[in-house]
């Protein structure tokens, strides 16, 4: 596809925007996929300008995961939805224990997306699945109405290897577990809610945006029983763990003086009337293994910058339950739930 | 953080907790007048560290939970006007007018927009002067000053696309309210500390003569809490009945005089209905007639028709004045809960029946 000879009599310049025969199929939509997006996804992937991607087979168990992201701003402190995008499904994978391989990308832009803000998106895209070391190797790119989307929704969907034997998930979690968090919560829900335009508050508060598989696979290698990973996203630390409760039933019982909370994010949180265990993260995790496997856990985690912080928050407790119990910093208890919707700020 | 590390601190908690528990000898029932206090109390288990002698009841003092229902109705009205903007606080959106709320509003195409300031609803009627910007502003004498000073702008910069619902209620009378109920069993109160920052201690102090109940003026963290228990329960115990303030970080007997002169500017005292309570003489705030021009009530030509809600069998009203406590609802976690909330108190985060959802239900399994 590099050598494409098509040229088109629209003039496309630097500044230029979506527009709707962007995405028709015809000669817009290849100067599109020509131009920007496969250029700044490196090489070639591998189903340009075909159907799908062929890929080498292998022996052994594929782990397989999609998710959607749309978010507003789309850049935001310490990241942007292409970052994003690659991110939280390699992680996804790496929940399973999995390497990622290969990525999957689909593109649903809307009409007047600045070509620049894709531009910038796609190199981000790219600068991450670098750094995942895998390739985007097929992909699909729509235009829809101006008004029918918010810029741009990317979808990912991820291939890895598991290359271990272990059963990794809440069905394998066991009473006397301890819980690990991979370091503070609530950076990302905070950096993106202080970029909205409507919100007059600075911090420098970056998202925690973060690939978390190296610091899996190597849990993995060092041969330890991880019974349980999951990474924290939108509904924060308590939807995570409240989960795991629910389909494993048992009951977690955390410590909240354990739990680290970064002090712009605490100060931000008490001015909006926001509870940091809700609020979402992009780059942590939680992994549950073996009361006797946690201290070489913590040191291999710190082995990593995006885990170098992990520590033990609490223990799985036997309990038939799916609850989620927290010891507050007072001293008393309580349970976590998951919350109904959306955090709303307090009027007072 | 540090600062409020040290309002949230477990041993000074347990200290406070074994001071209440030597003063008490006697059965008292305290109410917390703030859905702020309430949230705390809940949040930290703070009752739970009391002697069973002491009730904690929780009071009126959570702005969306008592906003009554036909001024939801008119916000939904007027957002499904076109051209309409309207802004919101954000836990006002869920809350269920007769019919229905403003999410559901807004996902049928009404341009509803939640904010955090009235300013910023002021500004994005500057930024669209083709479109009709309305602020709900609801909320105590908290909240008073902030949305006074966005209508004093909106005055003073001439903005004609921007009015606003007003639906402010004020502390001192629901709590007479509460007392002067036949059936009150409230003996002193936990003032609201952030109300009182605005409006200053000294009108409370009739209201402790008239009564005879301690009234402590307290704050919103564990540690505060805890301490205007303790000064509560102590009055309680000698047969005092006097105002004192537990939260002189923030309150003095004055309160801020520039906000209180920009509320006797904006706003006037009236008559207002108290979701699940009824109406309380003196209890609220209108717009004074030199802002009557920003009333959108009057501006999109609503009658206020005083709507009666369906029984659903809700007992926020009861909640809300002390006499029953959330567990005490036979809908409480069963037909009523945040996604379908019956009433108004399970809806706000500050509502005592939402607190008791989130924090406490199956308290009694939490093992200890």
């Amino acid at each position: 596809m590099k050598d494409s000879t098509i040229s088109c009599p629209i003039p496309h310049d630097e500044g230029g925007t979506v527009q709707l025969s962007h995405g028709s199929g015809g000669v817009m939509m290849h100067r599109l996929l020509d131009e920007i997006i496969f250029p700044s996804l490196g090489d070639s992937p591998v189903c340009a300008h075909h159907d799908g991607a062929v890929l080498p087979a292998t022996g052994g168990r594929l782990a397989f995961t999609t998710d959607s992201y749309v978010v507003r701003p789309r850049f935001f402190p310490g990241g942007d939805i292409g970052s994003m995008a690659v991110h939280g499904t390699v992680n996804d994978l790496a929940m399973c224990g999995a390497r990622p391989l290969c990525l999957s990308v689909g593109l649903i832009l809307e009409e007047g997306l600045p070509l620049n803000e894709l531009r910038r998106i796609m190199e981000s895209l790219h600068t991450a699945a670098t750094g995942a070391g895998i390739q985007v190797v097929t992909g699909d790119t729509k235009v829809v109405d101006r008004g029918k989307g918010d810029g741009i929704f990317i979808n990912t969907s991820g291939i890895g290897i598991v290359e271990h034997s272990l059963e990794i998930g809440p069905a394998a979690i066991r009473e006397g577990d301890a819980i690990l968090l991979s370091g503070d919560i609530g950076r990302h829900g905070i950096a993106v809610l202080a970029a909205r335009e409507s919100l007059d508050f600075e911090t420098t508060i970056q998202s925690d945006s973060a690939l978390l598989h190296e610091p899996v696979l190597a849990l993995l290698a060092a041969g330890l029983p991880v019974h349980c990973l999951r990474d924290l996203t939108r509904g924060g630390l308590a939807a995570a763990l409240k989960e795991l409760m629910l389909d494993s039933h048992l009951t977690a019982r955390i410590r909240e003086v354990d739990i680290p909370v970064e002090t712009q994010v605490r100060g931000a949180c008490e001015m909006l009337g926001l509870d940091p265990l809700h609020v979402a993260n992009e780059g942590r995790m939680i992994a549950i293994l073996p009361e006797e496997s946690v201290e070489e856990a913590i040191s291999v985690l710190s082995e990593f910058p995006v885990t170098q912080n992990a520590l033990r928050i609490g223990t799985i407790a036997g309990e038939q339950k799916g609850r989620v119990v927290l010891e507050s910093i007072v001293g008393t208890r309580r349970v976590v739930e998951m919350l109904h919707g959306e955090q709303l700020p307090r009027i007072c | 953080m540090k600062h409020l590390d040290d309002y949230r601190d477990s041993d000074a908690v347990r200290r406070l907790a074994d001071a209440i528990e030597n003063v008490a000898t006697r059965p008292w029932t305290i109410m917390e007048v703030c859905g702020g206090q309430t949230h705390a109390i809940v949040r930290f288990g703070l009752d739970t560290l009391l002697p069973e002698k002491l009730t904690l009841v929780h009071g009126p003092g959570c702005p969306v939970c008592v906003t009554p229902a036909h001024l939801i109705d008119a916000a939904i009205e007027i957002a499904r006007r076109p051209g309409v903007i309207l802004c919101s606080f954000g836990d006002m959106l869920r809350v269920p007018g007769t019919k229905d709320d403003l999410f559901r509003a807004k996902s049928e195409g009404a341009d509803v927009r939640f904010v955090y300031s009235p300013i910023d609803a002021l500004q994005i009627a500057i930024e669209n002067p083709d479109r009709e910007v309305v602020f709900f502003a609801v909320g105590f004498e908290t909240t008073a000053p902030a949305n006074g000073m966005a209508l004093r702008q909106a005055k003073a910069l001439q903005v004609k696309n921007f009015s606003v619902i007003c639906s402010h209620v004020v502390v001192p009378p629901a709590m007479e309210a509460v007392l002067s109920a036949p059936d009150n069993r409230v003996q002193g109160f936990l003032a609201a500390g952030h109300v009182c920052a605005i409006m200053g201690w000294e009108e409370y102090v009739p209201i402790a003569a008239k009564y005879h109940v301690p009234i402590v003026v307290t704050g919103f963290e564990p540690v505060d809490i805890l301490q205007g228990i303790l000064l509560c329960v102590r009055q309680l115990e000698d047969g005092l009945a006097t105002v004192e303030n537990q939260y002189a970080r923030w309150v003095n007997r004055e309160g801020n005089t520039p906000a209180q002169q920009i509320i006797r500017e904006v706003f006037r005292i009236i008559p207002r209905e108290w979701r699940g309570i009824g109406e309380i003489p003196q209890s609220g705030f209108g717009l004074s007639e030199a802002y009557a021009d920003f009333d959108a009530e009057r501006r999109f030509g609503l009658t206020r028709e005083p709507v009666r809600e369906a029984d659903s069998g809700c007992i926020s009203g009861l909640i809300l004045q002390g006499r029953k406590k959330p567990d005490q609802c036979p809908h409480f976690g069963t037909i009523c809960t945040p996604e379908h909330p019956v009433g108004a108190t399970m809806v706000s985060d500050e509502g005592a029946c939402a607190a008791y959802y989130r924090y406490r239900r199956s308290e009694e399994e939490v093992p200890e």
